[in-house]
């Protein structure tokens, strides 16, 4: 276990990626003290540049930019969070049901695994958020709905191999029932690549939330990164900052969970890392 | 492999794909109940602004007083036979409004294709010749950082460099309308306004391509065919030109398939920044209508275009290896 640490926090590129997610995280836990009131207050004069009276500058109806990116950075995790949450505990109960059970029931969870993943997810996503109505709620259910196959593969994937081992056959063996075998036994032995795919996840719910929210399908009453750009990209050619800092937000953050993210992998199967 | 095979295979993965199709007419059918309000004012479009008789007329063409299963018989039906309905907002049945649109998107679709397994699987294969040298970690780096970064913004990014900066590109559109080119004029003023959004839609999959061209390049390395080859007495260049480099393709191809539906998730929003008009700014505008039928509409088309094109990958695959039996 200490190895594992020494591996995972003595990456350089986990280092980096933490130092940023902190700072997020911070800003996000903090952003009701960081930047009191609602982000969607007028402050200002439309458009004054950045490194004035405002740390960013104001956007076109005179709203802090900086108040926006720091409850931004509040949607943006919580959201991405939320739904990575979802995606994880319903792609591994069909995962883990399929490969424990096998037979039929696997194959018809496996059909339909295979199904949304054939479906284009992001325009999926965008339908069910258009007719739910844009709110938290629905880009929640909307990112979850479309992330949870990759999830159910690999969880099924791994019941699979762990079932025929020699631990859970004792455990059958004793008597213990179906449902602890699967939670007690099975499940916590396939934790190292869930826990990887989930952290991508993330990075990826993120990235979805800033599109959704970018093309004006985001919760109307939350200030988002993609929102933000959305409202600037009109302005792209005499205000480019509108558009430049938060997308740098975004990207900056979707690349630190990514480097943490491969820093896990790395970390838990040390034997892949020459690749 | 014989043409009369092939053609099995062509049928039987038709058949495969006949559920998927029937699966998403009935997840639309599904969604249109999930949608507030009344079925017959979503399928009239922008809620509300339908005469009261045409909606009258849509419930009765749709058996909406019917119980649901009945509904659900209809509404497959008229998809099935092609009727996708009729949007208000453009004065149009669905399905010519979707066709209409349908060129310019694999036009984008297809040049983006080009584009990024040709990029990813040189820069792979550079990143492999060169690997742990400072051009492998740059080409490393560069591949984590487009990884990182939403399609729209890199739009945005880059319109902001080319066409606003330097002023070397157009911001938006297909063509310039007002110019009236024709025949060669014309393709190439299209290709001038399609080299932006092609290569914001790349970036992402140039990035995906080339780090798994190098890992499996690394990985075949390694591999006996490869010994052979060098104890043969062939250069190091030729065993990785003819041999590996082939050997490595093959993965990307695979994985260029199963990008497809993901592909055109991405159109809709680099069309959006584009102003490009095909099928994804058509999502984009009906979304503003709230046209929700109209965007059913487009679930549907572009679910059958992955299915579609998932098999023409399919039929690649097997004619560039033929290791792989069919039937």
């Amino acid at each position: 276990m200490r190895s594992f640490w020494r591996r995972f926090l003595g990456n350089p590129r986990v280092a980096i990626g933490f130092v940023w997610l902190a700072f997020v995280v911070v800003v996000a836990v903090g952003a009701s003290v960081l930047a009191p009131g609602t982000p969607f207050a007028i402050v200002s004069k439309p458009f004054a540049p950045p490194i004035g009276e405002f740390l960013f500058g104001t956007d076109s109806l005179g709203r802090s930019l900086a108040a926006g990116l720091v409850h931004g950075a509040r949607t943006s995790l919580l959201i991405a969070i939320l739904a990575t949450v979802a995606a994880v505990a319903f792609g591994t109960f069909v995962g883990s049901i399929s490969g424990f059970y096998g037979g039929i029931v696997d194959d018809v969870l496996m059909r339909l695994t295979e199904f949304f993943q054939t479906i284009p997810s992001f325009i999926f996503a965008i339908v069910l958020v258009a007719i739910l109505s844009p709110s938290g709620t629905s880009v929640v259910i909307a990112i979850a709905t479309v992330s949870w196959p990759p999830i159910a593969r690999i969880t099924r994937g791994e019941v699979l191999t762990i079932k025929a081992r020699e631990f859970v056959q004792a455990a059958v063996v004793v008597g213990q029932r179906d449902m602890a075998i699967l939670v007690g036994q099975v499940l916590p032995n396939a934790l190292s690549p869930l826990i990887v795919t989930g952290s991508l996840l993330v990075a990826n719910a993120i990235l979805i939330e800033s599109a959704l929210s970018f093309l004006g399908l985001g919760a109307p009453n939350l200030m988002s990164w993609g929102f933000q750009i959305g409202a600037g990209r009109a302005f792209l050619r005499d205000a480019w900052w509108l558009v430049t800092v938060p997308g740098t937000a975004i990207l900056l953050t979707v690349l630190s969970i990514n480097l943490v993210g491969e820093g896990l992998n790395d970390a838990l199967n040390p034997r892949l890392r020459d690749l | 492999m014989g043409a009369a095979r092939l053609l099995r295979y062509l049928l039987r993965r038709i058949l495969q794909a006949i559920p998927v199709v029937l699966g998403v007419v009935v997840l639309n059918f599904l969604l249109l109940q999930l949608a507030p309000g009344d079925a017959a004012t979503v399928l009239a479009g922008e809620a509300g602004g339908a005469p009261a008789e045409y909606i009258q007329q849509l419930r009765e063409r749709f058996g909406l007083d019917k119980p649901v299963p009945v509904q659900l018989a209809v509404y497959v039906k008229n998809i099935l036979v092609l009727d996708l309905g009729y949007s208000f907002r453009n004065a149009s049945p669905v399905l010519p409004l979707i066709l209409g649109r349908l060129w310019p998107t694999l036009l984008l679709m297809g040049t983006t294709l080009v584009l990024s397994v040709g990029g990813g699987v040189l820069l792979g294969l550079f990143a492999a010749v060169w690997v742990r040298s400072w051009k492998d970690h740059v080409i490393s780096l560069l591949a984590i950082i487009s990884y990182a970064m939403p399609l729209f913004w890199i739009g945005l990014m880059l319109i902001l460099l080319f066409s606003i900066k330097l002023d070397w590109l157009p911001t938006s559109g297909m063509e310039d309308a007002a110019a009236f080119y024709e025949g060669w004029e014309r393709a190439a003023d299209i290709a001038k306004h399609l080299i932006l959004p092609a290569v914001t839609l790349s970036l992402f999959y140039i990035a995906l391509y080339a780090r798994l061209m190098r890992a499996t390049m690394l990985d075949q390395r390694g591999l006996d065919y490869v010994t052979t080859a060098r104890a043969k007495g062939l250069a190091e260049r030729q065993i990785t030109i003819r041999h590996v480099v082939r050997n490595a393709l093959l993965p990307v191809v695979t994985v260029a398939g199963v990008q497809v539906g993901g592909l055109l998730g991405g159109s809709v929003v680099v069309e959006s920044v584009f102003a490009w008009p095909g099928l994804g700014q058509l999502a984009f505008q009906s979304l503003f209508a709230r046209d929700l039928n109209l965007l059913l509409g487009i679930f549907f088309i572009s679910s059958c275009l992955v299915v579609v094109v998932n098999i023409i990958v399919d039929i690649v695959y097997i004619l560039l290896d033929p290791r792989i039996r069919v039937g």
